[in-house]
């Protein structure tokens, strides 16, 4: 499952169309890609929600969950998405447990912070147990977008389309809530309901883009291109719109770059991910100052 | 225990009110109501009410449970014993028609989301389903956004980022929010907090202009009386689990507020026409004088 992938691929030609057409003559290659396409646009849809509740520290602790999830999965012979599904699902109920109880912030990271080492130490013990092949905890963690079958795209496909379809249902009470959720819930918006719905569909969003980037660089797309977008627009539409193209950019740019590369995949995709937000924060960095600097002689 | 009712025997519904019955003639009736928090009684054998068009002010220390008694208003607390009516409806029944403005509220820099997606949200925030863009609802909707946004003197500015706006600037487009449904009352919890003087006057004096054109009821929370007296009909004072409602003058004398302390307070009218409250426990009617956050 693991193979280098060079061990495919004999470099790039330099020749787009033939390069391609090498990418998509492999059946597990179109199902990565359709895996990648899938998961970049839920991300993309979560991601930009989360960055703007704040909750990026829970959506870590939960793409952490998800490595014991799937370390148990694979040591009770069950499939991968079995155990991050049911590990991220039972996750954000833990969260959402600790948000309803705590009153103070402090006390609340303080906790979701104890849940995440927590997780990382049980991972650990479900892969020291589990004597077979070690090598797969690289993939559990690190991902690998190879041995993906035409059923875990479909079970994607119906997760991603249930997440977004909830989303874009509750979208203008969800962003009531999450930018002003006193007048929301004097409104009459059920802003418990929705912090706990939201936490469910951002533990499922996580559990499905682990399987594609490991546990570990769920954020190069959850985060980095949800952030991204938040700094170049403050408009909801158009922000949610660009952190999707932002992940599917990144997504199939570091797949196809990878797949002609001694280097993983993990690699091309958060590191695109990263270049694009510092080149964003740069730019809008000077164009602040420029803007600061243009009425010259103004009283302090 | 020890209120006066002055005033509320004036706000019997006229022939005029009764004409349109859609509205109920007063906004909010509170009679010897109390609240608990925490199971502790916050006031308790408070009776007041507001009528239409009306502009009230709710006055009293910190911790007095001014901010208490707007929830109350909203049904967000539970009243007991005692009765409250809002809007014709027991509160928390009518809230579609509250237009609510709460706390201290302030955006920080990081929030990035433009003033008018904010002030839309008041109007369109608690409705489910997919917003289409184009539908004829939609237009009128942004019209009305639109209409609010040049009433309040924000429609310069609501397409910046609410986070990089000034205090005043967000408190117009708070208060865009809260007008944005056309509502019959409007609560504002401190809206003059952590404005400077000039902004403090325009944003009274836009209260006031709102209360009249639009037959707003207003009951309006401050830590100072002095932005706002010549605007005001008629003030609530708390302090000390009770509650006395009248004309400003009348609540604000040396012999109301010292009963209702019960302890000796002076009541000093600067030559500016400004009053200041002294001997209290604490002082909230001295300009400059704030406090942390109830
Ligand atoms: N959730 C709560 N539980 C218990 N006590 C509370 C709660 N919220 C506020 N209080 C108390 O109720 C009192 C009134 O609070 P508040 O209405 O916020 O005062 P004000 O707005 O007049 O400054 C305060 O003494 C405060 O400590
Ligand atoms: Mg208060």
């Amino acid at each position: 499952m693991a193979l280098p992938e060079a061990a495919i691929f004999q470099g790039l030609s330099w020749n787009l169309l033939s390069d391609l057409q090498q990418l998509f003559s492999y059946g597990f290659m179109v199902n990565a890609l359709e895996a990648g396409t899938i998961v970049a646009v839920m991300a993309g849809v979560t991601g930009w929600f989360m960055v703007l509740r704040r909750q990026a520290f829970a959506g870590h602790t939960l793409s952490v969950i998800a490595f014991p999830g799937a370390a148990a999965a694979s040591l009770a012979g069950l499939p991968l998405a079995v155990g991050y599904f049911s590990f991220c699902g039972l996750g954000a109920l833990t969260l959402a447990g600790i948000a309803g109880s705590r009153r103070s912030h402090s006390s609340e990271s303080a906790a979701i912070g104890s849940l995440q080492a927590l997780a990382l130490a049980l991972g650990f013990l479900f892969v020291s147990l589990y004597h077979g092949v070690l090598n797969s905890v690289d993939s559990l963690l690190f991902g690998t977008f190879l041995g993906i079958t035409g059923d875990q795209v479909m079970t994607l496909l119906a997760v991603a389309a249930a997440t977004v379809a909830v989303l874009a249902g509750c979208a203008r009470p969800l962003l009531f809530a999450s930018v002003d959720a006193d007048v929301a819930r004097a409104a009459g918006v059920p802003t418990q309901l929705l912090e706990f719905g939201f936490l469910l569909v951002l533990g499922l969003s996580v559990a499905a883009t682990s399987q594609i980037t490991g546990a570990l660089l769920v954020f190069a797309l959850l985060v980095t291109p949800a952030a991204t977008a938040h700094q170049l627009t403050s408009r909801p539409l158009l922000g949610v719109m660009l952190s999707i193209a932002i992940a599917l950019a990144v997504t199939w740019l570091g797949r196809a770059r990878a797949a002609f590369s001694i280097y993983p995949v993990g690699f091309y995709v958060t590191s695109l991910a990263f270049a694009l937000y510092v080149v964003v924060r740069l730019g809008r960095a000077l164009s602040s100052r420029t803007q600061t600097l243009a009425p010259p002689a103004e009283a302090a | 225990m020890s209120h006066a009712p002055a005033g509320s025997a004036a706000h019997e519904p006229s022939e005029e009110d009764q004409a349109t019955p859609v509205r109920a003639a007063t906004a909010v009736t509170f009679e010897r109501a109390a609240t608990r928090l925490g199971g502790r009684t916050i006031w308790r054998d408070v009776s007041f009410s507001v009528a239409r068009g009306e502009f009230v002010a709710v006055l009293g220390p910190n911790g007095a449970g001014k901010s208490t008694l707007i929830k109350a208003v909203l049904g967000l607390l539970p009243v007991a014993p005692g009765s409250a009516l809002v809007l014709g409806e027991p509160p928390g029944a009518a809230n579609a028609r509250i237009g609510y403005l709460p706390q201290r509220r302030n955006f920080d820099a990081g929030t990035r989301i433009r003033g008018i997606d904010l002030v839309r949200l008041g109007l369109d925030g608690m409705r489910w389903g997919i917003p289409l863009p184009g539908l004829p609802r939609r237009r009128r909707e942004a019209k009305q956004v639109a209409e609010v946004l040049e009433l309040v003197g924000a429609a310069a500015y609501a397409r910046q980022p609410i986070g990089e706006l000034s205090g005043g600037e967000q408190q117009r487009l708070l208060i865009a929010q809260a007008l944005v449904r056309r509502p019959e009352l409007l609560l504002l919890d401190e809206p003059l907090d952590s404005l400077d003087l000039p902004n403090q006057a325009s944003i009274a004096s836009l209260v006031r202009r709102i209360c009249q054109q639009e037959q707003v009821a207003v009951l309006l929370v401050a830590h100072d009386i002095n932005p706002i007296l010549s605007y005001l009909d008629r003030v609530i004072y708390l302090a000390g689990g009770n509650a006395i409602e009248g004309r400003p003058h009348e609540v604000i004398s040396s012999e109301t507020l010292s009963r209702l302390y019960g302890a000796p307070i002076e009541v000093l009218h600067a030559s500016d026409g400004r009053l200041v409250v002294v001997g209290q426990p604490e002082a909230p009617f001295v300009h400059g004088d704030r406090h942390g956050p109830a």
